[in-house]
C-alpha cells in the first residue's frame, strides 16, 4: 500500500471511531436523566449569590493566604537549600522532601483535626479553616521552595560577581541582584503553583467549618445533599474552570514571551 | 614625601589549584600605580584566574595578595571596602539586566558608597557623558549593543572612584567593529592616569598603551617586560611561539 493511502486510511479509522462514539453516546444515554441530575435549573438558580459570596470569595481567600504564606517560607526554605552553612541546608532539603512526600491531605487532616486532639482544646486562629490554611501554607512551601531554588540558580554566576566586585555585600546582592532576576524567571511555576493550590482549597472539605467559611467544593456538596442532586457540583466545576483557564493561559502566554525574548 | 609608592598591586607566591589542577604555579607580580599592565597568554595559561584573585572572586589556594598595601588573602580584611576600591570589567559585561542604565550605574554607589540619590545619579552622568553614551541613561541592557554594554560596565565601575581598574578579556565577546570603541574608552582612562590590569588579545592595544607586558603560560609568568620589547623580541621561546601565531 502507498504511504498516502494508508495515512489516508487511519484517518478515516480514527474519525470513524469518533463519530461511532458520539452516535452510541446520543442513542444509549438516558437525556432526560441527565437533565434532570445535573443541569435541574431550580436548583441551579437557588445556588446564586451564595456559590459566589461564599464559595468563590472563600477559596480565592484561601488560595491567596495560602500562596503568600507559602511563598514567604518557600524564600526562606530555598535560601536556607542555597545556603554555605551545612546544617541550614540539610534543614531546608529535610524539610522539602518530608513535606513534598505526604499527601496534602493527610497534613491537613492533621493540622486540622489531629492536633486539636493532641493539644486538647487548643485551635490555630481560624479555628479548623485557619489550621487547614496552615497546612496548605506548609505543604505549599515545600514545593514553592524547589521552583524559587531552581530560579536563583538560574541567575547568572557573573550578575553575583559583578555585584560582589563592585563591594556590594553578600546580602545586598542577593537581595537587589539576584532574587529580582530569580521572581522574574520564576513567576510562570509559580503561577502554576498558584493553580494547584486553588485546587487543593477544595481538600478543606473534609474538615468541618461554619456556613460562612465554606469554599466552592464545601459549599457545592452541602447544597447536593440538601437537594439529593448533582447539579450544585456543575456549578461548581465551572466556577473553577472560570477561574484557572484564564490563568494557565497565562502561564502559557508568559512562557511564549519568555521563550522569545532568549 | 617618599619617593617610594606603595604598589597598587603586589601578588607574592601565589597559588591556586582548581580541585587537584594547579592553575597557578607560584606567581609574583606588581602592578604600579598608574602603571597599565597587560597579560597575554594562551587560554588555560592562568592569566583570568590571576586576574580574579587580585580581588579575590578566586579564593587563593596560597601566596599573598597586596592591595595598595593591605592583605587581601587576610580573613580579618573588609573586602567589600577593597572591592569598592577596584573596578572590574568583566568579558561578558554583566550588566543588570533588570535595571536601566542609571541604576546599574548608582546601586553600588547608594548602598556601597552611601552617596546620596542626586550625587549617586551626577556621577553616574558624568561617567556615560565619558564613556560616550549619555542618552542611553534610561535604556535597559538588553537594548545595547555589546560595545555599548560593555562602556556602560566600564562606567559603573568607574561611578565607585576605583583607584585601579581590572579588565578581564574586555573586547573577547565583542564583534570585531564593537572593538573599537571599547579600546578607545580604555585609552583614555590609561592617559589619565588610571592604574590598570588588563587582560587580552588585542596586542596593538598592549603595545600602544602597555607600560608592562606580562606573558603567562601553563600558570607561571614566563616573560615580563616593556610591551614594545617584548612583542617586537620576545626572549623565551614560547613566548615566540604564541606571538607568531596571534600576530
Amino acid at each position: 500500500m502507498k504511504h498516502s493511502t494508508r495515512h489516508r486510511v487511519v484517518q478515516v479509522v480514527l474519525y470513524g471511531l469518533l463519530l461511532g462514539a458520539v452516535v452510541l453516546a446520543a442513542i444509549f444515554a438516558d437525556w432526560g436523566l441527565l437533565k434532570e441530575n445535573f443541569t435541574k435549573s431550580d436548583v441551579a438558580k437557588q445556588l446564586f449569590p451564595d456559590v459566589i459570596t461564599v464559595g468563590v470569595r472563600n477559596t480565592i481567600v484561601y488560595t491567596v493566604i495560602s500562596f503568600l504564606g507559602g511563598l514567604a517560607l518557600a524564600l526562606v526554605l530555598a535560601l536556607m537549600r542555597l545556603s554555605t552553612s551545612r546544617p541550614y541546608r540539610w534543614l531546608g532539603t529535610i524539610y522539602v522532601e518530608f513535606f513534598r512526600g505526604l499527601p496534602a491531605l493527610l497534613v491537613i487532616v492533621f493540622f486540622g483535626l489531629g492536633m486539636p486532639l493532641a493539644f486538647q482544646g487548643w485551635q490555630p486562629p481560624g479555628g479548623f479553616v485557619g489550621s487547614g490554611v496552615v497546612a496548605l501554607i506548609v505543604v505549599s512551601a515545600a514545593y514553592m521552595a524547589e521552583t524559587l531554588r531552581a530560579g536563583i540558580q538560574a541567575v547568572p554566576k557573573g550578575q553575583t560577581e559583578a555585584a560582589r566586585s563592585l563591594g556590594m555585600s553578600s546580602t545586598r546582592t542577593t537581595m537587589t541582584i539576584v532574587l529580582p532576576q530569580a521572581f522574574r524567571i520564576v513567576i510562570p511555576p509559580l503561577t502554576n503553583e498558584f493553580v494547584l493550590l486553588i485546587k487543593d482549597t477544595a481538600l478543606l472539605s473534609t474538615i468541618g467549618m461554619q456556613a460562612g467559611q465554606r469554599e466552592i467544593t464545601t459549599y457545592v456538596r452541602d447544597m447536593m445533599s440538601a437537594n439529593v442532586n448533582a447539579t450544585p457540583l456543575v456549578v461548581g466545576a465551572l466556577f473553577y474552570i472560570i477561574i484557572t483557564i484564564p490563568l494557565t493561559q497565562l502561564v502559557s502566554w508568559m512562557e511564549r514571551r519568555q521563550q522569545r525574548a532568549r | 614625601m617618599t619617593t617610594m609608592t606603595t604598589p597598587a598591586i603586589h601578588v607574592s607566591k601565589l597559588h591556586k589549584y582548581f580541585g587537584k589542577n594547579e592553575v597557578l604555579k607560584g606567581i609574583d607580580f606588581q602592578v604600579d600605580q598608574g602603571q597599565v599592565v597587560c597579560v597575554i597568554g594562551p587560554s588555560g595559561s592562568g592569566k583570568s584566574t590571576l586576574l580574579r584573585c587580585v580581588n579575590r572572586l578566586e579564593e587563593p589556594t596560597s601566596g599573598q595578595i597586596l592591595v595598595e598595601g593591605i592583605d587581601i588573602t587576610d580573613p580579618e580584611t573588609d573586602l567589600d571596602s577593597v572591592r569598592a576600591r577596584i573596578g572590574m570589567v568583566f568579558q561578558q559585561f554583566n550588566l543588570f539586566p533588570h535595571m536601566t542604565v542609571l541604576d546599574n550605574l548608582c546601586v553600588a554607589q547608594r548602598s556601597v558608597k552611601k552617596r546620596s540619590k542626586a550625587e549617586a545619579i551626577e556621577i553616574a552622568r558624568a561617567n556615560l557623558a565619558k564613556v560616550g553614551l549619555a542618552e542611553k541613561e534610561s535604556a535597559y541592557p538588553a537594548h545595547l549593543s555589546g560595545g555599548q554594554q560593555q562602556r556602560v560596565a566600564i562606567a559603573r565601575a568607574l561611578s565607585m572612584d576605583p583607584d585601579m581598574m581590572l579588565f578581564d578579556e574586555p573586547t573577547s565577546a565583542l564583534d570585531p567593529e564593537l572593538v573599537g570603541d571599547v579600546l578607545e574608552t580604555m585609552k583614555q582612562l590609561a592617559a589619565e592616569g588610571m592604574t590598570m590590569m588588563v587582560v587580552t588579545h588585542e596586542m596593538g592595544f598592549a603595545r600602544e598603551v602597555g607600560d608592562k607586558l606580562v606573558f603567562m603560560d601553563g600558570g607561571v609568568i614566563v616573560e615580563e617586560g616593556d610591551p614594545r620589547e617584548v612583542l617586537a623580541n620576545p626572549r623565551h621561546e614560547r613566548t615566540q611561539a604564541f606571538l607568531s601565531k596571534v600576530l
